[in-house]
């Protein structure tokens, strides 16, 4: 019976300390430590939060970027493009010019020789002219040699010349 | 390798325990053996025989000096301090170490051997009849309350200091070990059975909580100044549930009094002309509590009674013969290793039932409409 039943002097004291503990408890214990608690998991909310639009940020600077890249590779593929036809083009320029050169300068060539080739006709023709007068003089004078018969070809000469 | 050296520790502490509960019986056992060798007039209450219930009681219940070991018939007690009151001879402060084990009486008070207050102090009148002065003693139980006490009061103003220095840290020794229990109780105590307005009873509901732990489980240490059946004396729990209980009533709405005066949904002819449901309400107002004191009075006094009865074990069987004595102490140990580990256990489930049903219960109270 002794065992359920509450002494009056412990239930004095249980009172006092309870109180006593519950009051300090809550003013110097409690109270901060609820205080920094909340605070603590409205920080970690808080970063947890901006990590979220960090990360959510992050995705559409990726997205943009990717835009950026794709845009650029675009452009390089169009410059690319772009040069290789100028590259094609210009090689058939050069090409053709190059041909036309090429034409001109063997028509050149061919006017010239053909005007050496006259030259060298002429000149040729002029040779063989002396030539031939300086062999027809050479062998003159061989047969003039004779005076008998440089006065036949006088007189003949002379005959052409009255007939004329 | 960590499990293996709390399991260690608590095979230290069980085996301390029985130490110095040998050594407080043991002596006995010898003393009473040489009296029947010498037929010595040693005025023991049991000569020659080991009283279980008096060890287990003897612990149990409340008592004027903290009893630590009994060599050779001789009580080594720390004395604590008695204070009395009574009409005829007004406060009385002393030692008991005056009443010398409860031998001598002391400016006429002694502590009565029998009757209706065995085992407490009492003022003899002048007619020779046993009257209770007004007992405000420091108890045994009321030390160890006291040293609980301030154990909590250190231990958590020095956590809320913590708190403070490293304000926006992470938590750091103690403060780590503390910080999920607060948060358990905040979360899933006080705010999912009280509602939104939990935050105005969440100091004395963690108060509450820390308060049986802490009892609880230094009722499992066995050294002094632990060790003591703080939360298993009935008064304990009792001024608790008050403290409910006035929070309850002061705090509950129009609504909490309608459902026990006037319940909605109940037939008319249970509440008049005999009011059936209101009594039976009216009066689980009141049972609820008490329950709630019984409940946590009952786990640990059951607690501490089933671990002494396997040390009186030891003893009974000693008497027989001192082989089955250390046979047994063997078992006992073993038993006492599982059942402290059981009763850690306890000592949290049992205050975590106590604070949840306050906060129910507080709760409820301030409901406002279903």
């Amino acid at each position: 019976m002794e065992l359920v039943t509450p002494e009056a002097g412990l239930l004095f004291w249980m009172l006092l300390s309870f109180t006593i503990v519950l009051i300090i408890l809550k003013k110097f214990a409690w109270k901060p430590i609820l205080n920094s608690l909340k605070e603590r998991e409205d920080s970690i909310a808080d970063a947890l939060q901006s990590a979220e639009k960090a990360k959510e940020e992050m995705k559409k600077l990726k997205a943009d970027n990717e835009a950026v890249i794709r845009q650029a590779k675009a452009e390089r593929e169009k410059i690319l493009q772009e040069a290789r036809e100028i590259k094609i083009k210009i090689v058939e320029q050069a090409k053709e010019e190059a041909s036309q050169e090429a034409n001109k300068m063997i028509e050149l060539a061919r006017v010239n020789i053909r005007n050496e080739e006259a030259k060298a006709l002429e000149q040729i023709k002029t040779q063989v002219a002396e030539l031939s007068v300086d062999i027809a003089g050479k062998i003159l004078r061989e047969k003039l040699a004779d005076t008998k018969e440089q006065q036949k070809l006088v007189e003949k000469y002379l005959k052409d010349i009255q007939l004329n | 390798m960590k499990q293996i050296k709390q399991i260690l520790l608590l095979l230290v502490l069980a085996g301390v325990f029985t130490l110095s509960l040998t050594s407080a019986i043991e002596p006995k056992e010898d003393s009473s053996a040489s009296a029947e060798e010498k037929s010595a007039t040693e005025s023991e209450k049991t000569p020659g025989h080991f009283d279980a219930e008096e060890m287990i009681m003897g612990h149990v219940l409340d008592s004027y000096e903290w009893h630590l070991l009994t060599v050779n018939g001789k009580h080594i007690t720390v004395p604590l301090p008695v204070i009395l009151y009574s009409k005829d001879k007004g406060l009385n402060i002393f030692m008991s170490s005056r009443f010398h084990h409860g031998h001598e009486s002391y400016k006429g008070f002694r502590i009565a051997e029998e009757g209706k207050y065995a085992g407490k102090i009492v003022e003899v009148t002048d007619d020779g009849q046993e009257i209770r002065p007004l007992d405000l003693s420091l108890t045994k139980t009321a030390v160890a309350l006291i040293f609980s006490v301030i154990l909590l009061l250190w231990i958590f103003i020095s956590i809320a200091n913590s708190y403070k220095k490293r304000k926006g840290q992470a938590p750091h020794g103690l403060q780590n070990f503390m910080e999920p229990l607060i948060i358990f109780i905040r979360d899933e105590v006080a705010e999912s059975s009280i509602g939104e307005k939990y935050e105005k009873y969440l100091p004395y509901l963690l108060t509450l909580f820390f308060f049986i732990f802490f009892n609880n489980l230094l009722g499992l240490i066995p050294i002094i100044p632990a060790g003591a059946n703080v939360t298993g004396n009935i008064a304990i729990p009792i001024v608790m549930a008050l403290f409910t209980f006035t929070i309850v009533v002061v705090s509950a709405k129009k609504f909490f009094w309608i459902d026990i005066f006037n319940p909605p949904g109940v037939p008319w002819w249970l509440k008049f002309p005999i009011p059936l449901i209101p009594v039976i309400e009216f009066s689980s107002l009141f049972i609820k509590h008490i329950v709630l004191v019984i409940r946590l009075f009952a786990n640990i006094v059951a607690g501490h009674i089933v671990a002494l009865g396997f040390f009186a074990l030891i003893f009974i069987f000693g008497e027989m013969s001192l082989l089955a004595g250390y046979g047994i102490s063997v078992i006992t140990i073993a038993f006492t290793v599982f059942l402290t580990l059981l009763e850690l256990l306890v000592a949290f489930i049992q205050a975590y039932v106590f604070t949840l049903l306050s906060a129910l219960y507080i709760g409820l109270a301030l409901e406002e409409g279903h």
